[in-house]
């Protein structure tokens, strides 16, 4: 049972989300521009997909051991891919045998940097990524990426929200999100969640 | 008026990881770099720690402070601490909390929710029953927790941005003077910042 008070059926970050509007809703319109942002809307020096975004959501959430946005964004991540689930879990395996980019692979290791301290990057873990062809502006959203998953990792477990173990209910957040962004209303997981999330979508306005 | 924790390292001697376009220190300048993103940064801190809520806003900044202090982020630390040193109590509770907060000046409530704080910091999924009973037992409603926890979490999140990137220090600490007048006074809009309108 969570720490306060969250709309029955709702797991995670959605409960909290419906319970506090007001403080989640800048929070979720962040994750929205810094993860789904179409490509034609950014600069020219930030290449990064929404597939490598939400890959560096994964792989910190998993490495800060929370169930519920580690594997809620895995799913989005593969969703970004086709379903390629297989690709996001060799990266969380090991980014080094993974079957992506090496600019990727030196995004990861800053991010992974960043998850234990922000003061343990180093400019030899800069150089490697620049070389690799990584932009300023890439290095500071994959900067800015894994830091604000020690927000939502700590936010969605320091109140012992639900992390459900019916890969299910995963899957079918991730088909949504990846789809339609963060900005949309929510699927519709169970009957009493979806009565509890209409109440909820016409107090905050959301969508 | 003395630093609150002088004997934090500094770890900008070789300036941002990035090209920081801003001459401004610290996150004000890296929000710069990416101004959608940092339209919903500001939002949020706003939102969180000027908003409405059931605990002061004093009790918010010693919170930021608290954790800021924990994540050894130096310039976090000082400008939440210039800034919490504003309301009650003033730098003499800042600097004991951030010392010893189990040891601080500040009531049961209070103390129950620096440890809720500390353990967010440290790993959020130690925050155990023993710690919300604590609370509430000394009247802490699931606001007071549901703001603390957050407050906790936003600023592991801003303390890793600016040392992440290595943002700048400011070269005189009276900086942090001029900042508390802004964060007491108009808050975290980017509206008031120096240099905009």
């Amino acid at each position: 049972m969570a720490h306060i008070n969250v709309p029955e059926g709702a797991p995670g970050i959605r409960g909290l989300m419906m319970a506090h509007p007001v403080q989640t809703r800048p929070m979720n319109e962040l994750a929205n521009a810094l993860l789904q942002t179409p490509t034609t809307e950014k600069s020219a020096a930030d290449d990064l997909t929404a597939a490598e975004r939400e890959i560096i959501a994964s792989y910190v959430s998993n490495g800060n051991k929370c169930k519920y946005c580690a594997t809620v964004h895995t799913a989005i991540a593969a969703h970004q891919m086709d379903g390629r689930y297989d690709v996001v879990h060799a990266v969380l395996q090991d980014p080094s045998t993974a079957p992506i980019t090496e600019k990727l692979k030196s995004l990861l290791a800053i991010s992974d940097k960043v998850r234990e301290a922000g003061l343990n990057v180093t400019d030899e873990d800069i150089m490697r990524a620049r070389a690799a062809g990584a932009t300023d502006l890439e290095i500071h959203d994959a900067v800015l990426i894994a830091a604000s998953f020690c927000m939502f990792n700590r936010y969605v477990d320091g109140l012992a929200t639900w992390a459900p173990d019916d890969l299910g209910i995963y899957d079918a957040i991730g088909k949504q999100r990846a789809a339609e962004g963060y900005l949309t209303g929510y699927v519709s997981l169970n009957v009493k969640e979806a009565e509890n999330s209409q109440i909820s979508f016409r107090d905050s306005c959301q969508g | 008026m003395q630093q609150p924790n002088a004997s934090i390292a500094c770890g900008d001697a070789s300036g941002p990881h990035i090209n920081v376009t801003s001459p401004l220190p610290g996150i004000t300048g890296l929000l710069e770099e990416r101004l959608d993103t940092a339209e919903h940064i500001r939002d949020a801190t706003h939102a969180l720690l000027r908003g409405p809520s059931s605990m002061t806003e004093g009790e918010r900044e010693l919170v930021a402070t608290l954790v800021s202090s924990r994540n050894e982020c130096r310039f976090c630390t000082n400008a939440h601490a210039y800034t919490a040193a504003r309301y009650d109590g003033g730098m003499s509770l800042v600097q004991d909390v951030v010392r010893d907060h189990t040891a601080a000046p500040v009531s049961e409530r209070m103390h129950a929710l620096l440890h809720i704080a500390a353990l967010v910091q440290s790993d959020a999924r130690s925050v155990d029953d023993a710690a919300i009973t604590r609370a509430r037992d000394a009247g802490a409603t699931d606001l007071d927790i549901h703001d603390t926890v957050l407050t906790a979490a936003m600023f592991c999140f801003y303390n890793r941005y600016v040392d992440g990137l290595g943002s700048s220090y400011p070269s005189d600490e009276s900086y942090f003077e001029t900042l508390a007048d802004r964060l007491t006074t108009t808050g975290y809009m980017r509206k008031g910042l120096d240099g905009t309108h």
